[in-house]
């Protein structure tokens, strides 16, 4: 199947040093996808170069490609089209996500405005019809109100409502819920999830909570320094991760079944951008690591359908975990 | 909303009430009109006269309580050199300064403000560094050091225009363009700062992210935010407008309420300098409170903080 959107060879860089050192991922019609990392891996920068919001001076190469169509360096007017209408992003902190000094309405019919053949009336009623979708109370009056006016929570279904309004073929949900408490936290993931079922939108659901990233997402790709190190379907990174980054990230979370076990910490810190380690990012932080780790960064390679990983010692990794599972 | 602004107005009542008692205070204190006027080889007998003529030999607790029960009367005193109402000298000179800081405070405006939009838009393109040389320029050379540089150039070398006087529009020239630069240059950097705050803000992605085109998102979005701070400074310009030429119009042998100003300070005439003092004041106070009223009309988070406290 052709992929509605695919990234190749994503790099960006600030100033000469490279936060994004060569990213891939596909995303197939209506699935979602969850995007996992440290802060620093390059998760958001992946979207934000994608759609070219990022600040002037970074460098971006590579290619994306949305429907088979360049969109990388694409002119200003076409990337208008498609921010907003065909793809659609949400972001961390909904408080200052909004404009202050503007109206829901405006900010909400601007969105109507750009991307749907509304006119007068109707921009209104949709925009009723879109807080209403997202659980907002009383939309007709509240279409006036300010943004400081909501919660947080609010503010963020309201940023939903705002993505909706371009009937996009994806929303990129930038951590959407990390500033929120947990109660929250789970409607916001549960209006997501319902929304992307009703209208059969693709997800990239950006987080570093993996809990999350599990329950809302068909497979989910971890980051590593600026690469993607392992992509999987959600059940099977979980069961069973290959990468040792990967089986890092899951020793450290509690098990909710099974017997108690000790969490296990990924011993180090990220390597800092501007001096990355040769080879694999991973090597001076990972236990299973050989002399050929340091020699050229592994690129990913599939190890089973719809599985791959970048890790010169997959297969040794994989036994490791085997190992420790038989203990 | 009522509330806000009364505690507001009652603040503007008594800076200005601050500041009459302070001038009137600092001039009493600071030297003798009757020595200051009538020189000091004039008779003791007549210099004796003049201080009970004008009250001043009265305590100054006394004179302070008759200024103010002349104030509430409408009258401004008098000045002690030729015995005309302060007020009426002060108001013969107001159209000249006026003629000065109107002009200036338009250009400010329409130079300062635009390029400080356009050198934060353009954030570390040769004409954003061009414009920040120029305003730091602008505003670190004191305004009489442009001055005299202005007639140095266009006066003296030149000779384009007159070096001072008022006899023709010729001659208002080069006071407003020193008023004007030094205000844009200000304008300019509080202008860009303002913006390059604004443009950072995470809104503004959000709405690129929309799909609004770039043009669009800095009028709509940006410009909006950034007038909030940008207003501070123009309210400030307003406050100037009768006596911000003081400096300029002494340079410029310029006929106006500041040159006013600094001849009844060096003569201790009282009732002229208190009365631009409190119309200064009142100028002052006024365009805040207008600021205050445009902030709550700018931004909708003070408007219901007002609502509430």
């Amino acid at each position: 199947m052709k992929p509605l959107v695919s990234i190749e060879d994503l790099r960006v860089a600030f100033g000469g040093v490279p936060v994004l050192r060569g990213v891939d991922i596909a995303l197939q019609k209506g699935e979602a996808v969850g995007l996992v990392g440290e802060s620093g891996s390059g998760k958001s920068v992946t979207w934000l170069a994608a759609l070219g919001l990022l600040p002037r001076h970074a460098q971006v190469s590579g290619s994306v490609r949305l429907d088979g169509r360049q969109i990388l360096g694409a002119p200003a007017n076409e990337l208008d089209h498609v921010r907003g209408g065909r793809i659609a992003m949400i972001f961390q902190d909904p408080a200052s996500a909004l404009n202050p000094v503007l109206t829901i309405r405006r900010q909400l019919c601007e969105a109507l405005a750009l991307h749907r053949d509304l006119q007068g009336n109707a921009v209104k009623a949709e925009a009723r019809r879109l807080l209403d979708l997202v659980g907002i109370p009383d939309a007709g009056r509240r279409l006036e109100a300010y943004p400081h006016e909501f919660s947080g929570g609010q503010v963020q279904r309201i940023m939903i409502a705002m993505a909706l309004a371009g009937n996009p073929d994806l929303l990129i949900a930038d951590e959407p819920t990390t500033a929120l408490d947990a109660t929250i936290q789970a409607q916001i993931l549960e209006l997501l999830s319902t929304v992307r079922r009703e209208l059969g939108m693709a997800m990239v659901l950006i987080s570093h909570d993996l809990g999350v990233v599990a329950e809302n997402c068909d497979r989910v790709a971890v980051m590593y320094a600026g690469r993607i190190v392992e992509q999987a379907p959600s059940n099977q990174l979980f069961a069973d991760p290959v990468h040792p980054y990967a089986q890092g990230l899951i020793g450290a979370l509690p098990p909710l079944d099974g017997p108690r076990r000790r969490l296990t910490a990924i011993p180090g810190t990220v390597p800092d951008p501007a001096h990355m380690p040769g080879g694999c990012a991973f090597a001076p932080r990972c236990a299973l690591v050989a002399d050929a780790c340091g020699l050229a960064a592994p690129t990913l390679a599939p190890i089973a359908d719809d599985r791959s990983v970048a890790c010169v010692q997959a297969e040794a990794s994989r036994r490791a975990v085997l190992g420790i599972a038989a203990e | 909303m009522g509330r806000y602004f009364a505690i507001r107005i009652g603040r503007a009542a008594l800076t200005i009430v601050l500041v009459v008692t302070f001038a009137f205070i600092v001039l009493r204190l600071s030297g003798d009109p009757a020595l200051m006027i009538l020189g000091p080889e004039a008779p003791p007998e007549v210099l004796a006269a003049f201080r009970k003529a004008w009250g001043l030999d009265d305590p100054i607790w006394a004179q302070y309580f008759d200024y103010f029960g002349a104030i509430a009367k409408g009258e401004l005193g008098r000045s002690m050199r030729d015995g005309r109402p302060a007020i009426e000298l002060v108001l013969e000179r107001i159209p000249a300064t006026l003629a000065l800081t109107l002009p200036a405070f338009f250009f400010k405006v329409a130079l300062g403000i635009p390029a400080g939009t356009y050198a934060a838009l353009h954030r570390g393109s040769g004409i954003d560094r061009a414009v920040m040389m120029t305003a730091v320029a602008g505003f670190t050379v004191p305004s009489f050091v442009l001055a005299l540089l202005l007639v140095l150039v266009f006066a003296v070398q030149l000779g384009w225009l007159p070096s001072g006087g008022q006899d023709s529009w010729r001659h208002a020239i080069l006071p407003i363009a020193t008023l004007s630069l030094g205000g844009a240059a200000v304008l300019a950097r509080f202008t860009r700062s303002a913006m390059l705050e604004v443009l950072g803000q995470p809104y503004i992605r959000t709405a690129s992210a929309k799909g609004v085109p770039w043009r669009k998102v800095v009028t709509s979005h940006a410009l909006p935010n950034a007038a909030i701070p940008t207003v501070t400074i123009l309210g400030f310009m307003v406050g100037t407008l009768i006596a911000g030429a003081v400096v300029v119009e002494s340079v410029f042998a310029w006929p106006g309420v500041g040159r006013l100003l600094v001849v009844a300070v060096a003569n201790r005439d009282l009732a002229v300098v208190q009365c631009i003092l409190l119309l200064v004041a009142m100028t002052m106070v006024t365009s805040n409170l207008i600021v205050d009223f445009l902030y709550g009309f700018l931004d909708p988070r003070l408007r219901s903080k007002g609502a509430h406290a």
